[in-house]
């Protein structure tokens, strides 16, 4: 498939600050292709928090910033399928019936979710040269529902030749981030991390990877924990340490496949 | 007073066996539900037409209910309008006193729990006798349904063993399905011989032929409607189809969606009252057409979706919230998505609105909702009504959820996320004082290792890096 030579990169506010390193190796990845990357330097956050939470006036001020940073005509990159859902399914909403509403569109048309357009747009297949590993995949929601792109995670891992990839019991079901939920109804988002982190560490994997940073905080801040008592597989509130290691998708792609 | 949602939620949570119960049954009903629709592409049809039958029919919801009153009356069934619950309840108090009955057998209906309608009829001295085994498991336990469609499932076979035990002392102990069945059966065969009058839901009421539709799968509801000498069947006026033939579509939807059953093992098609020669059937049936806030949500042409809903209960048993709470958690009728979409639309955001935040907006219930009512945007929507930010459709309570604090912090949030080179200090006071920050604090980290802010940002690395960066 032709593609872009030029294509922009969001890097998300989670990844800004919290996982610098994935946002880092996705735009490595990408610069190997041959694709040149552009990082506007005037990026900041989707607007996804404020929207989630109702707040439309702030999403929409914050989402107005990124229309201005993402002007040409590239496509735009974002290694996150929740931040790239607010962009591509959200923004149309959130600026219909407005003056900035042609802009949302002309944006959203353009971006895509990094794992989707490494894996069929790009066709990304690179030798695997990392040791033999098993990892369980976590499918963030937005990924599976909102841009139904779950099938290029895999896809992708499932490129690297010494790689066991699994997934956890009720993979279907979400890891009980979902952003300010987890900080407005904290026992029903713990109870959810809980039995999704239990569900994680019965797989044996050694490394968790997703392509969405807060599912990873969420469940890399769990399992460093211990599971609670209000997980129904009750457990000490002492860390496992057989826990995997969570990385996001892009980091395990450019380790196994960058010869230092 | 009844307990905050959030006392509720930890009592939920902390009780295992209810744990267990739920999730077992709901993990159940998926798979079923699953087995139900194996051609995609077929559910995906069926799915756009149960949307777009139900959609016109709320499009033209006036002239459709216009309709059925004139299609039911020209049946012989008589058709009662009530505004509010309150008008509902009287009505169907007043036709009770005027057939005499001290007692009337009751088919399962969600609108006569909206209604609270067993309440108030015992508090009139006429005794409502649930005959759905789930819903009088339920009135012995003195307890509200947890579920819509399957009202008991929060009740493993001890505890409804215990229960008949207790209330039924002369019959033998037992804890199989089968011999408390057949209790029941024998309790209720009692009160179906004797009763003079029958009250059911509907699940869909047909404008052009004035037919009421009803499902259900232990014949009770067919006894209700067709033993005793008056049948008054409950309907919100949203239930209303256009035609005959748009039942099928929506019948196969609701069936396999809820249990996954190819059909209930009876679907009962009711058309008027006994006839002239016809040796069975009521004398008398009713139809009381419930609004109780349903107008004004129609007035809303987003919201109105609400009202799309087909009462199959597929969005409870694929939330991750309500297979951890179950109903009760819930304080509403109506729990699970639909239950925070629909109940503070009711009764108001003031009063329910919090329900609107139980959700991690996840969208597995938007995802198999059968009419794709879109229930994650719907709870979104309800968010910003109750912080004042939405666009206004006079949901009861509105704005009631906002909060000083709350829009303070959103509002240096957006200074900060709207304005790069404050973004761009804040980013670097909290990469450099990262050690300093108190993010280890709040109830996330009462679950949960606080995350660590990165010594650097992505802006600064990438700048390193040689990124461009236009
Ligand atoms: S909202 Fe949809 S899934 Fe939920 S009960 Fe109604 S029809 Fe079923």
């Amino acid at each position: 498939m032709p593609h872009s030579a030029r294509v922009y990169f969001f890097g998300t506010c989670l990844i800004d600050l919290i996982f610098p390193q994935a946002g880092l190796a996705a735009m490595r990845l990408l610069r190997r292709e041959g694709l040149e990357v552009i990082f506007p330097q005037g990026q900041t956050c989707c607007g996804q928090p404020a929207y989630n939470s109702g707040y439309d006036a702030a999403a929409r001020a914050v989402a107005r910033q990124q229309l201005a940073t993402f002007p040409e005509d590239y496509p735009i990159l974002v290694p996150s399928a929740s931040c790239a859902g607010m962009m591509k399914v959200q923004y149309p909403k959130l600026f219909a019936g407005t003056a900035d509403e042609e802009r949302a569109l002309h944006l959203a048309a353009r971006v895509h979710e990094l794992t989707d357009y490494l894996a069929r747009v790009l066709d990304w297949r690179r030798p695997d040269l990392g040791p033999p590993l098993k990892v369980v995949l976590h499918h963030s929601c937005s990924a599976r529902r909102e841009m139904g792109v779950s099938g290029a995670a895999a896809d992708l891992l499932a490129r690297l030749a010494n790689l066991e990839v699994v997934e956890p019991d009720h993979t279907h079901e979400c890891c009980g981030f979902g952003g300010t939920f987890a900080v407005k109804q904290p026992e029903i988002s713990a109870a959810m991390a809980a039995d999704k982190a239990a569900a994680i560490l019965a797989t044996g994997a050694r490394v968790l990877v997703g392509q969405d940073c807060g599912c990873l905080l969420n469940l890399g801040g769990t399992l460093a924990y211990g599971l609670t008592a209000k997980g129904l597989t009750a457990s000490p509130r002492t860390p496992d340490p057989q826990a995997p290691v969570v990385k996001h998708i892009a980091e395990l792609l450019w380790e196994r496949t960058h010869a230092p | 007073m009844p307990p905050e949602f959030s006392v509720r939620v930890g009592q939920a949570l902390d009780n295992e066996r209810l744990r267990r119960n739920i999730r077992r049954t709901m993990d159940g009903l998926v798979a079923k539900r699953r087995q139900a629709f194996p051609d995609t592409h077929e559910l995906t049809v069926l799915r756009r037409r149960g949307k777009l039958i139900r959609g016109q029919a709320l499009a033209n919801l006036p002239d459709l209910l216009l309709e059925l009153e004139a299609n039911c009356e020209r049946n012989g069934i008589q058709v009662h309008w009530a505004e509010t619950a309150a008008e509902g309840n009287a009505l169907v108090l007043d036709l009770l006193r005027r057939q005499g009955a001290r007692r009337v057998i009751k088919g399962k209906s969600m609108v006569s729990e909206e209604m609270g309608l067993n309440h108030y009829l015992e508090a009139q001295g006429i005794q409502a006798v649930e005959t759905d085994l789930g819903e009088f498991i339920l009135q012995l336990a003195g307890e509200r349904p947890s579920h819509i469609i399957a009202p008991a499932i929060h009740k493993d076979r001890g505890e409804i063993a215990a229960l008949f035990a207790a209330h039924f002392p002369e019959y033998p102990h037992t804890e199989d399905i089968e011999g408390l069945t057949a209790i029941a059966r024998r309790i209720m065969r009692e009160h179906f011989g004797q009763a003079v009058a029958g009250l059911s839901g509907v699940n869909f009421a047909i404008a052009e032929s004035g037919t009421l539709c009803l499902v259900e799968n232990e014949g009770n509801g067919r006894l209700c409607t067709t033993a005793p000498d008056i049948h008054i069947a409950v309907c919100g006026i949203e239930k209303v189809i256009a035609r005959l033939d748009q039942l099928p579509p929506l019948l196969t939807l609701l069936t396999r969606s809820a249990t996954g059953q190819p059909i209930t093992t009876y679907v009962n098609l009711i058309s008027g009252p006994r006839r002239e020669g016809e040796r069975d059937g009521p004398r008398e049936v009713h139809l009381v057409l419930l609004d109780n806030g349903r107008s004004r949500i129609h007035r809303d042409q987003q919201l109105r979706a609400t009202l799309r809903c087909i009462r199959c209960g597929a969005c409870m048993n694929h939330c991750p919230v309500y297979s951890r709470l179950g109903g009760h958690a819930y304080g509403t009728v109506y729990p699970g998505p639909i239950g925070s979409v629909l109940e503070p639309q009711l009764q108001g955001l003031d009063r329910q609105g919090e329900l609107a935040e139980a959700s991690s907006l996840c969208g597995a219930c938007g995802e198999v909702c059968p009419v794709r009512i879109p229930l994650p945007g719907l709870l979104r929507r309800l968010r910003a009504e109750g912080v004042g930010d939405g666009p206004d459709a006079g949901v009861p309570g509105q704005g009631s959820r906002r909060k000083v604090l709350h829009r303070l912090i959103w509002s240096l949030w957006r200074q900060a996320h709207a304005h790069p080179p404050l973004y761009w200090l804040m980013t670097r006071l909290a990469t450099r004082l990262r050690r300093l920050l108190p993010i280890g604090l709040g109830p996330w980290a009462r679950t949960r290792t606080p995350p660590v802010i990165a010594p650097r940002s992505l802006h600064e690395l990438a700048r390193a890096e040689g990124f461009a960066h236009e």
